[in-house]
C-alpha cells in the first residue's frame, strides 16, 4: 500500500482493478492504418506524419505480414535508403495481442518486449485494432473521469451556481418550445431539463421524479395542445417549479382528465404507446404540488412543484 | 447481470450502441405504454415492448435504462436507431414474443423490483 491520504488509496485500488476490468478491445484504437510490403519509406514517412503515428502493421491481401515502426524508419534515413521498400524494413511476425484480453496482459507484453504499439487480433487472427500506451492511459482515464462524474456530479456542480450567486431569491429559467404532434423530438425538453438539473447537481431521485413530470407534461403538450406550448422550469435552490401551458383547446372536465386511465388520446397516438391516460396520474405521483387549471377554448395551465 | 450475457443466452440481434453493452442490468420492466414505463422501469433496467417507434429511444434516455428489447420482429426505423446511437440506447431485437423474453429473463434472474410495484402505483 502506497503512503498517503486514504483518497489516494482508494484511487490506486480503483487502478489496479481497472487494469484487470478493461478490455483491450474498448480501449484499442479501431480504425488501423496500415501500409503494404511493397510501401516505399518515402510514402511511410508521409503516412505516418499525416496521420501523427508513430508505426503500422503491414498488410498483404488481408494478411499481417510485419510492422513498421518510425525507429525504423529512422535507420534508413541513416542508411540514405529512404526509397527502399517496407518489406526490408519490417519486423516480421509481429508480436501480437488479443481483443478480450485485459489490460493488464499488455501492461506486461509492453513492459517484457518494450514495444510502442501491439496490433491486436481476434480469435481468428483477423487484425482488429491497434494498442498503444497512449490508448491504455487514455481508457484508463476516461473510465475513472466517467466514475468520477458520476460519483461527484450530484455534490459539487450544484453548490456552485447557487451558492456564488448572491440574491434573495436565486432563480434558473429553463424555457422549452414544444411542437404539436412532433413524436420525433417530443422528450427532448425533458431530457434537456433532466441534463440541466444533473449539472447543477440535484439528487438522482429528485432528477427522476423531475424527468417523469417533465416528460408527461411535454407529451400532453405534444398530443393535445393544437398549437404546442411552452414547458417552462424554474429552479431555485430548493424547489423546482415547471409549468406547461398551451393556448387550446383546453380541458372539458378537468375532475375526469385527473382519472388514471382517462384519455382523449385518438388511436393513431395510442397506438405509438402514448395516450395511456396515466399521464396526469404519474405527474401527481412525481411532484409535491400540483395544479391543472383549463378553460376550453382558451387553453391549459399546469403547474407541477417538486421539493429539491 | 451484463447486457452482454443476455444478448449472447437470448440470442438478440443488437442494433445500436454496441458498445454500450457493458452495463450491469439491474432488473427488467415490460410494458407498451410508455407512460406506464415512465413511472416504474428503473434506472439499468431493460425495457421489453413491442413498440418500436422513436419516443421509445427518448424514455429509455431519460430513464438511463440499460437497454431496450423489442419483440415479435418489429422493426424500428432508421431514424430510431440514429437517436439511440446518438444516445447510446442499445436496441436489441428477437422475434420471440414478449412473455417469451420475460420468461428467458426471469430465468436468468432478471427481476422487477418491489418498488417498482410500490412507488407511483396509480390510485384507483
Amino acid at each position: 500500500m502506497l503512503p498517503g491520504s486514504s483518497d489516494q488509496r482508494v484511487e490506486v485500488t480503483k487502478l489496479q482493478e481497472l487494469v484487470y476490468e478493461l478490455k483491450i478491445d474498448q480501449v484499442m484504437t479501431r480504425q488501423v492504418i496500415t501500409v503494404r510490403p511493397d510501401t516505399t519509406m518515402r510514402q511511410l514517412k508521409e503516412i505516418l506524419r499525416l496521420n501523427r503515428i508513430s508505426g503500422a502493421p503491414v498488410m498483404q491481401d488481408g494478411t499481417m505480414v510485419g510492422i513498421i515502426s518510425i525507429e525504423d524508419l529512422i535507420k534508413a534515413l541513416e542508411a540514405g535508403d529512404i526509397d527502399g521498400r517496407v518489406a526490408e524494413r519490417m519486423a516480421k511476425q509481429p508480436q501480437t495481442i488479443y481483443a478480450d484480453e485485459t489490460i493488464m496482459q499488455a501492461v506486461n507484453t509492453f513492459g517484457r518486449y518494450g514495444y510502442g504499439r501491439l496490433p491486436v487480433i481476434d480469435r481468428d487472427g483477423n487484425l482488429v485494432g491497434i494498442l498503444t500506451q497512449g490508448d491504455i492511459a487514455r481508457g484508463l482515464l476516461r473510465r475513472l473521469e466517467i466514475d468520477y462524474h458520476e460519483e461527484e456530479i450530484h455534490r459539487y456542480r450544484a453548490s456552485h451556481i447557487f451558492e456564488d450567486i448572491a440574491s434573495d431569491q436565486t432563480g434558473l429559467i429553463l424555457r422549452y418550445k414544444v411542437q404539436p404532434k412532433d413524436f420525433v423530438h417530443c422528450g427532448e425538453a425533458a431530457s434537456r431539463l433532466k441534463r440541466a438539473l444533473e449539472r447543477l447537481g440535484a439528487k438522482p431521485s429528485v432528477v427522476r421524479r423531475i424527468a417523469v413530470a417533465s416528460y408527461e407534461a411535454e407529451t400532453n403538450l405534444a398530443i393535445h395542445a393544437t398549437k404546442g406550448g411552452d414547458l417552462i422550469a424554474e429552479v431555485q435552490p430548493e424547489r423546482i417549479r415547471i409549468v406547461a401551458v398551451d393556448t387550446g383547446p383546453g380541458i372539458d372536465d378537468v375532475e375526469k382528465a385527473l382519472q388514471p386511465g382517462f384519455s382523449t388520446a385518438p388511436d393513431w397516438i395510442r397506438e405509438l404507446g402514448f395516450g395511456a391516460g396515466m399521464g396526469l396520474s404519474n405527474i401527481k405521483a412525481c411532484s409535491d404540488e400540483m395544479r391543472l387549471e383549463s378553460k376550453p377554448g382558451v387553453g391549459t395551465r399546469l403547474e407541477i412543484i417538486i421539493c429539491i | 447481470m451484463k447486457l452482454a450475457e443476455i444478448v449472447d443466452r437470448l440470442d438478440l440481434v443488437v442494433l445500436s450502441a454496441a458498445d454500450k453493452l457493458d452495463t450491469e442490468v439491474t432488473g427488467g420492466y415490460a410494458s407498451d405504454l410508455l407512460s406506464c414505463v415512465m413511472a416504474r422501469a428503473r434506472k439499468g433496467n431493460v425495457w421489453v415492448t413491442l413498440q418500436s417507434h422513436l419516443n421509445i429511444v427518448a424514455v429509455a434516455s431519460l430513464l438511463q435504462l440499460a437497454g431496450v428489447i423489442i419483440t415479435e420482429a418489429m422493426a424500428p426505423d432508421a431514424a430510431t436507431l440514429q437517436k439511440a446511437t446518438a444516445e447510446g440506447i442499445p436496441i436489441l431485437t428477437t422475434s420471440q414474443t414478449t412473455f417469451t423474453v420475460v420468461g428467458h429473463l426471469a430465468q436468468l434472474g432478471i427481476a422487477g423490483s418491489a418498488s417498482q410495484e410500490m412507488e407511483a402505483a396509480p390510485t384507483r
